[in-house]
C-alpha cells in the first residue's frame, strides 16, 4: 500500500508536497502529539486520499497543501528525502548547486581549451539552467552563464557563455561531455606576455622549482603566478574528467612544481596539485606532467592520483 | 606622540611629588553670601598657599581647594570657626596622581599594542588570545568568557559585548569551526575591534543594539584544529579541517565539528568514516567543542540569533542543511539574507549568493545552523566568506580587511533587524 502511495506521490510534480506528506506518513508511526497535529494529519491524509481517488494528472504547485500542513510549530523535524528525489528535471534555480556544479564542469572544459599561463576562467554567475534525463540514464544540463578571466582581476569583462553538459550515469564513472559556446572567444592567438614567458623559461638551463603556491598565507610572487595558472589549467583536465553531479572541484594549492627538461620546444613541468571537493570537503592530491607552448597550448601528458597519507599520524618529510 | 606626553607628565609629576604629598582637596559648600566673601578673601591671599581649583562665586556651586599638608589643620580650624561646611574630597592628592600616572602609562601601552596589532595579517592562536585579553582588559563593554576546554585541553573563549542587564536577548557569532578557513578567524578579530570602536565612538546602530541586546563573539571555535593548521606549511597541516580528537581508527583523527550537532545527526550529508573530512563523530555532540558551545547557548536560554562564519564560496545561507524543504520562516530569512547580502555588496561590489544550506552547497546533517534553528533561534545564518575559488582557503592577507568590512555590513544589517524584531 505504501509503495502505491509513494509511486502516486512521485507523479505529483511538487517535491514539497511529497516531502510534507511523506513526513506525516512516517510520523504516524510515532503518533501525533497534540490535537492541532491530529487535525493537520487528518487534513493532509484527506488530501492524500482525495488525490488518490481522483487519479488525475499532478496538481499544479498552487494546489499543494496549505501552510498548516508544513507544521509551522511542529517540533518534530521532517524526514530527509532520498538522493533520487533531490535531483529535479526542468528549470533549475541558477543559484542552487545542481546548476552551479554543471556550470563549473563547463568551465573546466573552457579552461582546457582556452586556458594558458595568462588566462584562467572563473564562474561569475549562472543566469539560466535546466536539466533533462537522456538516453541510457544520463542527465543533460543546459546552461546560460557568465565567466571572468582571473588573470584580468576585477578589471576584466564578463563573457557570456552557453553550454550543454551531459553527465553519463554508468556503472563505471566516465567523465561528463561538454558542448560550449562563449561570445567574443575567438581562437585567440597567444599574447605577448605568453611569448615572453615562454622564451624566458624554455631555455635549456631553466630549472624552475617551487613549493606551496600560494603559501599558507595566500602569498605568491608575481613571477610564479603564470606557473600557478598553468597548473590550474592542467588541473582542469583532471577536474573535468573526475566530475559528476555529486562533486564540485576546485584547485586550492600547487603543492610543488619542478621543471623538467624541455622536449619538442615545450615547457615541461611536473606538478603536484591539491584539489578540493566542496560537497565532501575532501582534499585530493594529483601528480601531473604538463607541457605548454604558445602554439600548442596546454597538454596533460600524465596524471597520477596520490594518496595523501591521510591515515598516517605523521606526514612523510 | 601620546607616549611622549605620558612620559613628560610622568616626569613633571615626579618633580612635583614632594610638594603634594599628603595634600588634600577640600570641597566647600558655602551657605551664605558671607561665606562667599570670606572665601574670596582667602583666595586673594596669595601667601596662603591655597590652590583654588574652582572659584568662590555663589552658594550654588561648591568651591574646591587644594590645601597644602602643612596648612591643613589651620585651614580646617578656620572653616569650622566660621561655620563653613566642607568635606574632604581627595584624601591624598599624591595617591591620586600616582594612580592616574599608572593609568596613562597603561593606556599608552595598550594603544601601542593595538596599533601594532595588524588586522591585515593572519595570527596564530596565542596572538589572537592576547588580542582578546587586550580588548577585554581595556573596555567595560567587553569581557572574556571561558566556556570550557578543547580535546587537547585548550581554553575556549567567547567575547561578551554587554552594557549590562541580566541575560539580555543575545546574538551569537562564531568563526573558525573549520580550522583551515583562516579568513573566518581573521574577520572575527576585526569584527571584535570594530564593534568595540563603534560603541566607543557612538556610531549607529551599535550603541542602540547594545542597549537592548548582548553580542557574543567566538573568534576561534576549534582551537586545536587552528593550532594544527599552523604547525607547518605542509598541506597536511594547513588544510586540516576537523577537531583533533582520537577516533575509532588509530590512523585517522578528528571530527567535522559542523556535522556533530544534534540536528538530524546521522542523516545523509555527513560520513561515518573517521578518515573522512565530513566525519560526523561517533555520536551527536560527542565532541567537547560542540558540547561546550551547545551547553553555553542552551543554559543562557535567551539567544535570538546564531551566525557562523566559514569560507569559501561567498554564500549567505539559512536553514535547513539536512533537508531540502523550506524552513517555516523561509520567506523572512530569505528576505533578511538578501538584504544583508546587498548591504555587503554595497561596500566592495562583492557578490554573495543567498539560499538554504541544502540547496546552495549540499545536504548536510548535524550542522550548527540547523541545531540553532531547531532550538528556536529563528535568525540563524551561515556565511561562506571570500573568495569563489581562485585562492580558496589560502586567501591573501591583503584581502582580510576588505572581507571583514563587507561582512560587517551584512552582520550589522542582520543584528539591527534582530534587535528591531524581538520575539
Amino acid at each position: 500500500m505504501l509503495s502505491v502511495i509513494h509511486t502516486h506521490l512521485e507523479s505529483v510534480s511538487s517535491r514539497l508536497c511529497y516531502a510534507t506528506v511523506l513526513r506525516f506518513i512516517n510520523s504516524s508511526s510515532s503518533g501525533p502529539r497534540s490535537s492541532p497535529e491530529r487535525i493537520m494529519k487528518a487534513f493532509c491524509s484527506l488530501w492524500l486520499l482525495l488525490s488518490l481517488v481522483e487519479l488525475s494528472p499532478a496538481p499544479p504547485a498552487s494546489q499543494e497543501p496549505p501552510l498548516v500542513c508544513r507544521g509551522a510549530t511542529d517540533p518534530a523535524p521532517p524526514q530527509p528525502e532520498t538522493q533520487e528525489d533531490m535531483a529535479s528535471t526542468g528549470d533549475l534555480e541558477p543559484t542552487h548547486f545542481p546548476a552551479r556544479r554543471a556550470a563549473q564542469v563547463a568551465l573546466h572544459h573552457l579552461n582546457t581549451l582556452h586556458g594558458s599561463p595568462f588566462r584562467v576562467f572563473g564562474l561569475q554567475q549562472v543566469h539560466k539552467a535546466s536539466a533533462e534525463d537522456v538516453a541510457a540514464g544520463g542527465r543533460k544540463y543546459s546552461l546560460d552563464f557568465s565567466v571572468t578571466d582571473w588573470a584580468s582581476g576585477s578589471a576584466g569583462p564578463a563573457l557570456r557563455c552557453s553550454a550543454e553538459v551531459m553527465f553519463p550515469r554508468t556503472q563505471q564513472h566516465s567523465g561528463p561531455e561538454v558542448q560550449l559556446r562563449c561570445e567574443a572567444l575567438q581562437q585567440v592567438s597567444s599574447t605577448a606576455e605568453e611569448h615572453a614567458f615562454y622564451q624566458k623559461y624554455v631555455t635549456p638551463d631553466s630549472a624552475v622549482s617551487a613549493q606551496h603556491l600560494p603559501d599558507s598565507y595566500g602569498n605568491m610572487s608575481e613571477d610564479m603566478q603564470p606557473f600557478w595558472r598553468l597548473a590550474r589549467v592542467a588541473a582542469s583536465f583532471i577536474m573535468l574528467r573526475e566530475s559528476s553531479e555529486n562533486t564540485e572541484f576546485n584547485m586550492v594549492q600547487v603543492a610543488s612544481i619542478t621543471q623538467q627538461e624541455s622536449s619538442e620546444k615545450q615547457l615541461m613541468l611536473d606538478y603536484v596539485v591539491l584539489l578540493h571537493d566542496l560537497p565532501s570537503q575532501e582534499i585530493v592530491q594529483w601528480k601531473l606532467l604538463v607541457s605548454w607552448s604558445p602554439d600548442r597550448g596546454v597538454r596533460v601528458l600524465q596524471t597520477e592520483w596520490q594518496p595523501r597519507c591521510p591515515h598516517a599520524t605523521k606526514p612523510p618529510n | 606622540m601620546r607616549l611622549y606626553l605620558a612620559v613628560f607628565a610622568l616626569l613633571a609629576a615626579v618633580h612635583c611629588e614632594e610638594l603634594i604629598n599628603g595634600d588634600q582637596v577640600l570641597r566647600i559648600n558655602a551657605e551664605s553670601e558671607d561665606h562667599i566673601q570670606i572665601l574670596k578673601m582667602l583666595e586673594r591671599d596669595v601667601d596662603s598657599g591655597l590652590d583654588f581649583w574652582t572659584h568662590a562665586v555663589s552658594t550654588e556651586r561648591p568651591v574646591d581647594i587644594r590645601v597644602p599638608h602643612s596648612s591643613l589643620h589651620a585651614v580646617k580650624d578656620f572653616l569650622k570657626k566660621n561655620n563653613i561646611p566642607f568635606t574632604v574630597m581627595i584624601n591624598n592628592v599624591q595617591e591620586l596622581l600616582v594612580r592616574e600616572r599608572e593609568e596613562m602609562v597603561r593606556n599608552a601601552e595598550i594603544e601601542s599594542k593595538t596599533k601594532s596589532f595588524s588586522f591585515a595579517a593572519y595570527h596564530d592562536l596565542e596572538t589572537i588570545y592576547n588580542f582578546m585579553d587586550t580588548l577585554a582588559n581595556h573596555s567595560k563593554l567587553i569581557s572574556k568568557v571561558k566556556i570550557g576546554s578543547t580535546y587537547e585541553n585548550r581554553s575556549m573563549y567567547v567575547l561578551k559585548f554587554s552594557t549590562g542587564g541580566v541575560k539580555r536577548p543575545a546574538i551569537w557569532i562564531d568563526a573558525g569551526i573549520h580550522a583551515r578557513e583562516w579568513i573566518s578567524h581573521a574577520t572575527a578579530v576585526w569584527l571584535a575591534d570594530r564593534i568595540a570602536t563603534d560603541f566607543k565612538e557612538n556610531r549607529a546602530p551599535v550603541p542602540s543594539i547594545l542597549s537592548k541586546m548582548d553580542i557574543y563573539l567566538m573568534i576561534v571555535a576549534n582551537p586545536d584544529g587552528y593550532v594544527f593548521t599552523h604547525r607547518s606549511s605542509s598541506p597536511l597541516y594547513r588544510f586540516w579541517c576537523k577537531s583533533r580528537s582520537a577516533t575509532s581508527n588509530p590512523k585517522c583523527q578528528g571530527v567535522d565539528l559542523n556535522r556533530n550537532w544534534d540536528a538530524e545527526f546521522g542523516g545523509p550529508g555527513a560520513s561515518d568514516d573517521p578518515c573522512a573530512e565530513d566525519y560526523r563523530g561517533p555520536s551527536s555532540q560527542s565532541e567537547i567543542e560542540v558540547k561546550n558551545i551547545a551547553k553555553f547557548i542552551m543554559s543562557h536560554g535567551n539567544f535570538k540569533s546564531f551566525m557562523t562564519l566559514h569560507s569559501y564560496m561567498q554564500f549567505l545561507m539559512y536553514p535547513y542543511g539536512y533537508i531540502g524543504i523550506d524552513a517555516p520562516d523561509w520567506p523572512e530569512l530569505h528576505d533578511v539574507a538578501t538584504k544583508a547580502s546587498k548591504a555587503l555588496n554595497s561596500w566592495h561590489g562583492t557578490v554573495y549568493k543567498v539560499g538554504s544550506i541544502f540547496h546552495t552547497i549540499d545536504q548536510a546533517s548535524g550542522a550548527s545552523v540547523d541545531w540553532a534553528y531547531l532550538r528556536g533561534i529563528k535568525y540563524s545564518f551561515a556565511f561562506e566568506l571570500r573568495d569563489t575559488g581562485e585562492y580558496g582557503f589560502l586567501l591573501p592577507a591583503n584581502q582580510i580587511v576588505s572581507t571583514a568590512r563587507e561582512t560587517w555590513f551584512a552582520l550589522r544589517y542582520i543584528m539591527k533587524y534582530v534587535c528591531d524584531h524581538p520575539y
